[in-house]
């Protein structure tokens, strides 16, 4: 049944007009042109190369050698090296973590220095702020004390200065009015009456 | 069956030097081997170059080799905890070997180390052999409690036992099998698509247009494989620090 | 019958396992999506879970897969 024509295979390339491999035990003479084939390995028997023992002892042993050398390879070479690296990374990762927040917090302290110091500068200047107004209010007023005391000491001697020439000016209309008085009775009359008369007279009349 | 084309013949493995003997057992140096030989020199040039600037900011390539790094380290510390550090080594080569295996067979002409039965066999009984030595050097002969949980009536409690027991002796076989199978499974269909491609492209200008359908088919499957190829690394792996988890903490 | 042919259609049967799985599947991401939509915060931890159990499921369908590929090639 295998009178090949066409070779679908991964691994024949060279043996492209060869027969394909043995199947169902009829293995076409052709196959003697193949000095590689597992000696064997598709004889009498089938020859699905899978499942043939015969290529067992071989397979194992080889595997046993190149798994044992893979794994020697991998725990003692390969793997402590890419641990190394990924550690060192991780360290590196960490160390830079670490730094940053360092710094953050310094930072963070700064701010707050700053801060303080800010706020004690605004308390200092409201300080001195109150304290010079205070100080100009009190100053304010000291003057303005003074200038309403001197005003009222001015005031007080300008009204006793006013009374006092009220007072003298009416003494000199009471004067004035007995001279006159006198002086109209004189002319009337022809009596002269004296000052003192006039005067007794009219502080009768205002009586 | 297409006749002519065979989806078989990727998997064959072919001596390279040899033939070898040890004991009776042939060892000879197949392409299976050479394989196995670039997985391991592939994923440590990687790790190493990766890892050799060390820049504090990594580049594209660190940073793949991180990713790939911390990958696995979350999941092993995810399911096994502080304790699982000791076996981080192990679950990282687990990974790395199964990933690269099955990323590297998806190029073409390359083969693929995991379609292999017995490669997948050897490292899932090596897992669960590892369980179970871990297990007992832990917990002495009391890891085995682990077979009678805890709470359960005397009535059904043998039964229990023996479907513990089953269940835990079928986890290599699933183990070794799911990778096995979903990389055969998929080498297969994509060699078929690509088997009626070729078929139909033959057939002249009619079959040339009829096969741009599984010429898309393939393609798309391809993005599937290497979905598939992540994921059944990812799998293996997790499933790994699952059965190592039952070892080193015995929750029944 | 051809134990030819009769390999042939038991290999074709064991693949009907393979639906199985991919009920499985299906309803491992259909209720993992139903879940991840009621409550989203919760998704993310629980992806890993939903392919550790998508990749139990699958494994079943694995392996009537390789039962069909045994019957096939090496039986």
């Amino acid at each position: 049944m295998s009178q090949s024509t066409m070779v679908v295979a991964q691994a024949t390339t060279t043996e492209a007009p060869a027969p394909a491999a043995a199947e169902e035990g009829a293995a076409p003479a052709g196959e003697a042109g193949h000095t590689t084939e597992s000696t064997g390995a598709e004889g009498g028997h089938g020859g699905f190369p899978p499942m043939d023992a015969h290529s067992f002892p071989s397979q194992i042993f080889w595997l046993v050698i190149f798994f044992a050398l893979l794994y020697l390879l991998m725990s003692k070479v390969a793997l402590p090296r890419m641990a190394a690296v990924l550690e060192k990374r991780h360290k590196a990762i960490e160390s830079d973590l670490s730094k940053a927040s360092a710094l953050k917090h310094e930072t963070e302290a700064a701010i707050q220095h700053y801060e303080k110091s800010l706020s004690d500068a605004r308390a200092n200047a409201q300080g001195i702020a109150t304290e010079t107004r205070s100080r100009i209010a009190a100053e304010i007023e000291a003057e303005r004390s003074a200038l309403e005391k001197t005003l009222s000491a001015k005031l007080a001697e300008a009204d006793s200065r006013i009374s006092a020439t009220k007072a003298k000016a009416m003494q000199d209309v009471h004067e004035v009015a007995a001279e006159t008085a006198a002086e109209i009775v004189s002319e009337l009359t022809g009596h002269k009456v004296s000052k003192e008369h006039a005067a007794k007279a009219i502080a009768g009349l205002k009586g | 069956m297409a006749q002519g084309i065979d989806p078989i013949h990727q998997f064959q493995l072919h001596d390279l030097a040899g033939p070898w003997n040890i004991a009776g057992h042939e060892i000879s140096f197949t392409n299976s081997s050479l394989f196995m030989g670039i997985i391991v020199a592939v994923v440590t040039l990687f790790l190493l170059v990766s890892a050799a600037r060390g820049a504090l900011v990594p580049g594209r390539l660190q940073s793949i080799g991180e990713l790939w790094y911390e990958f696995v380290h979350n999941m092993v510390k995810n399911v096994l905890g502080h304790e699982g550090k000791a076996f981080f080594p192990l679950v990282f080569t687990i990974f790395s070997f199964v990933l690269v295996a099955n990323m590297l067979g998806m190029f073409p002409y390359f083969f693929t180390v995991t379609s292999h039965v017995v490669i997948t066999a050897t490292l899932a009984v090596f897992v669960v052999a590892l369980v179970v030595v871990v297990g007992i050097a832990k917990h002495g002969l009391g890891w085995f409690k682990l077979f009678v949980p805890s709470g359960v009536p005397m009535v059904i409690l043998p039964f229990i036992s023996v479907i513990e027991i089953i269940s835990f002796l079928s986890r290599p076989v699933s183990l070794g099998l799911r990778l096995f199978g979903n990389m055969l499974a998929g080498h297969i269909v994509l060699k078929v698509f690509a088997g009626f491609v070729v078929l139909l492209a033959s057939m002249g200008l009619g079959g040339i247009i009829g096969a741009i359908a599984p010429l898309g088919m393939a393609v798309a499957l391809t993005a599937l494989e290497f979905l598939v190829a992540f994921l059944q690394a990812f799998v293996f792996a997790i499933l790994t620090c699952v059965y190592l988890n039952d070892a080193l903490h015995t929750h029944h | 019958m051809d134990p030819l042919a009769a390999k042939y259609i038991g290999a074709g049967i064991a693949c009907i396992g393979m639906g199985g799985a991919g009920i499985g599947v299906g309803h491992i991401f259909g209720n993992f999506l139903s879940g991840a939509l009621r409550n989203p915060a919760a998704a993310a931890a629980q992806f890993t879970n939903a392919l550790i159990g998508a990749a139990l499921a699958e494994g079943l369908g694995i392996f009537s897969l390789v039962v069909a590929l045994l019957l096939l090639f090496a039986v």
